[in-house]
């Protein structure tokens, strides 16, 4: 049996890149919502439900961007220079906000409130970073001779900021279900507040992110139907079935509408994890089997056959064994983390 | 000296490199020793065991931190500065990377939360075994990332296509490049005697302030570990000389224009001189103000006296590495390197006669040389990395042919934005490492025992457990 080891790898690379937004997404989430806590007590907890994990969850963006790199190196070397600056923004708020969980607790006065700052802003500006890079990759990039050919700035449009404000509510929105299932008393009905607030802006942003989507560029709105040959036409046996994905998204985040009121303390963060889905799935129709938008597919990136065969003997080892002692680490320090007794520094 | 894009790129990378290196160097060793130590804290139940343990796994956590942070921006920097580099090459360097991450740093991030986090949630078995593996993960995260470097040093085992990309022919020679065992054995072994070499210095300077007065909390611990530190270079660093020695002779195998660059030999002949110190000038092709020993390089390099060992002359002026970094960077790594033999030697020479803990002008010794790893690991990569100049894939691939097509206000940008991030972090980062370092192990037991068992010195420390009704904890 031969197997597709090119379309393997671009499904394993999906499933990389879409743990990572949705784990990442929770953690830098909770550093988006800092500003908005009470006390320093409040952001202790914050933080504590996040320490034992976040340096996990970053790790997939790390296999994201290694496994890029390994499996389809054509992509990596387009993509990179032509999100050079977002990229660089990305990394540097992921170094604010990553150091910033020791060092908060080791600061004392002036330096904490400095580094509270950094874990907030380092937060904020890898959520924005990343929305710019989202937002320049859906737009297209320029590509020659198989090299990045556009400009400095390309990755820089109302359009992508636009998508940047989208990222920035979805990881507010995991990370306050995710403070929801994990903290109590008042910080937990803080998050419910933040919760449904974010849901709220994700509605809007989503639905006018989709709309917008369509606009940038035909190929995606004749993917999903509508206006073959620049008319106002849809064709409703290809959007049909689409639908379908937005009617995921509108589900989640009405489960973390009503869940939320009803005190339920885990499905809103099933909800937030279906709206994320949802707009995966959403990118994932637009765009198969295109890797570099819209000039480069998977099979013209793809590394050698031999390569592809070498990662996946190992992978289809490890990577079960990552997700089964991943598994164990969540469930090791799983339930409520309460912010009571004597915290102090 | 025109500052274009290239210039740029590879001046954002050896920063940018050079700070990330510090922390692996350091962290290696380190997780190893926490190992030791909390596996002798289980196997002999002395306490001293558990406080070094508690003590100096703040530091890794700070270090560890670091590192993950700066590493991050390296696994992305080969896309933006270097994307030519990886177009050609991924298809053979690629998987090395990617079994990194798997083999590696999921191991050693999900560990860590159980290690740092976790200490009395799994029980003292699978807290030690959570120890064990961040070690392990950390020591194959080398394995891959110098294997990659070396298959850079020393190619071997692809073809290229004839689209000008690279295609592996057989990983086993890849991987197992011929530098690959000799460096990996240097780079492993300078990071035992990196982290020796900090605790010899932190242990040392707490044994000093302490020496005069009455025993207080804390001072056994560090005698404890002073002792350890200085065993481990005792025994290490002579090892270091041969291991040094033994990439010495690969590169005279398969790089011998790296090797002419170090030794600062322009002529190739027999018979070649040990050149002590001189200053190399590649317009002149010579050394200014040389000061060679004469007739016993040739026996320095293991090479009979009347076989020719090549100098630099050898090769076309443009493939010449610049002699300078080489040159002097390697004599600061064998100064430093023998420094630390001396180290080790007379420690146990005292340790053997009962009076190390006395001898003030050894202790100040045992500190000055604690930032002495750092500085030769930083050397040593700039002789081995500067040395493969002008090629990134050497003989095969040129540094200027590996660039993005980014312009150099991108990278001018990236690279100011790096200098003033990395200057905040890291100065914050060394100051609390230096502060607790200051402080002792005594700050291990300074902050109140956990009331729910949790790892003292982390953020739960002191946060309640576990408290939701049917949840177990």
């Amino acid at each position: 049996m031969m197997l597709d080891l090119q379309l393997i790898w671009a499904g394993l690379i999906a499933v990389a890149v879409l743990l990572y937004v949705t784990l990442d997404g929770f953690d830098l989430g909770v550093g988006i919502l800092f500003p908005f806590a009470r006390s320093k007590e409040e952001r202790d907890v914050m933080m504590n439900t996040i320490a034992p994990v976040w340096d996990g969850n970053e790790t997939w963006l790390v296999l994201g961007g290694g496994g890029l790199l390994a499996a389809f190196p054509l992509a990596y070397s387009v993509l990179m220079p032509a999100l050079y600056l977002p990229v660089l923004l990305m990394l540097a708020g992921l170094i604010l906000r990553g150091v910033a969980f020791e060092f908060r607790f080791r600061a004392r006065n002036r330096g904490r409130k400095f580094w509270t700052q950094m874990f907030a802003g380092g937060s904020i500006l890898t959520a924005v970073a990343q929305g710019l890079i989202l937002g320049g990759f859906i737009q297209g990039v320029t590509v020659e001779n198989q090299r990045f050919a556009g400009g400095t700035f390309d990755w820089l449009t109302p359009y992508t900021l636009l998508v940047a404000a989208g990222v920035v509510a979805g990881y507010a929105l995991l990370g306050g279900a995710w403070l929801m299932m994990k903290t109590t008393d008042n910080l937990h009905g803080d998050a419910r507040r933040w919760t449904l607030a974010a849901a709220a802006a994700v509605g809007a942003l989503l639905a006018a992110v989709s709309v917008a989507t369509l606009f940038v560029h035909p190929r995606i709105a004749e993917r999903w139907g509508f206006g073959a040959g620049g008319s106002l036409t849809v064709d409703w046996s290809v959007l049909t079935p689409l639908l379908l994905i937005p009617a995921l998204g509108l589900a989640g985040l009405a489960l973390v509408a009503v869940m939320a009121r009803r005190g339920s303390h885990r499905w809103p963060f099933a909800g937030a994890l279906a709206v994320f889905l949802s707009g995966y799935m959403g990118l994932a129709a637009s765009f198969m089997p295109t890797i570099v938008p819209y000039d480069i597919d998977f099979r013209q990136a793809a590394a050698p056959d031999n390569a592809l065969g070498l990662m996946l003997v190992g992978t289809s080892v490890i990577l079960p064994l990552i997700l089964a002692y991943t598994g164990w680490v969540y469930w090791v320090f799983r339930g409520k983390i309460s912010e009571e007794t004597g915290y102090h520094h | 000296m025109e500052f274009d894009a290239l210039l740029l790129s590879r001046l954002q990378f050896a920063f940018t490199i050079a700070f990330h290196i510090l922390f692996p160097a350091f962290t290696i060793g380190l997780a190893a020793f926490l190992a030791v130590l909390e596996g002798l804290w289980l196997w002999t139940k002395r306490d001293a065991f558990k406080v070094l343990y508690l003590f100096w796994v703040k530091i890794f956590a700070l270090s560890f931190g670091m590192g993950v942070v700066s590493g991050v921006v390296l696994s992305y920097q080969f896309g933006t500065n270097w994307s030519e580099f990886i177009r050609l090459t991924g298809g053979v360097i690629g998987p090395l990377l990617a079994y990194e991450v798997l083999t590696a740093f999921f191991l050693e991030a999900s560990f860590l939360g159980v290690m740092l986090f976790g200490w009395k949630k799994v029980g003292p078995r699978l807290h030690f075994l959570a120890t064990v593996l961040v070690a392990v993960g950390t020591t194959i995260s080398a394995f891959w990332i110098l294997s990659a470097n070396s298959w850079m040093q020393t190619p071997q085992g692809f073809e290229i296509m004839a689209d000008g990309r690279f295609q592996a022919t057989d990983y086993w020679q890849v991987i197992f490049n011929p530098s690959f065992p000799s460096r990996l054995t240097h780079m492993l072994l300078a990071a035992f005697l990196t982290t020796g070499l900090v605790v010899g210095a932190a242990s040392a300077y707490r044994v000093l302030k302490e020496r005069a007065g009455p025993p207080v909390a804390g001072w056994t611990e560090s005698r404890i570990s002073l002792v350890m530190a200085l065993g481990l270079i005792a025994v290490l660093a002579p090892l270091q000389l041969l291991a040094g020695h033994w990439s010495g002779e690969v590169a005279h195998e398969y790089q011998p224009s790296k090797l002419a660059a170090i030794e600062g030999y322009w002529e190739s002949r027999a018979d070649q001189p040990l050149v002590l110190f001189g200053i190399p000038d590649r317009e002149a092709q010579t050394n200014h103000l040389e000061v060679a020993l004469p007739g016993v390089g040739n026996w320095i390099q293991n090479v009979p006296r009347d076989e020719v060992i090549q100098g630099l002359d050898a090769v076309p002026r443009e493939d010449q590495p610049p002699p300078f970094i080489p040159f002097f960077g390697f004599r600061v790594m064998v100064g430093l390197g023998l420094l630390m033999i001396l180290l080790g030697g007379v420690g146990a020479v005292l340790l053997w006669r009962r009076r190390l803990f006395e001898s003030r002008w050894f202790l100040r010794f045992c500190v000055a040389m604690g930032p002495a790893g750092f500085i030769a690991v930083l050397a040593g990569w700039m002789v081995t990395e500067v040395g493969r100049q002008p090629w990134v894939v050497y003989g095969v691939l040129r540094t200027r042919d590996a660039l993005s097509p980014v312009t150099a206000g991108e990278v001018a940008t990236s690279l100011i934005a790096y200098m003033i991030v990395y200057a905040i972090v890291f100065s914050a980062g060394a100051i609390f490492i230096l502060r607790l370092m200051a402080e002792g192990p005594v700050a291990a037991l300074a902050e109140p025992a956990p009331p729910q068992d949790r790892a003292p010195g982390s953020p739960l420390a002191r946060a309640p457990e576990n408290t939701t009704p049917g949840e177990g904890g």
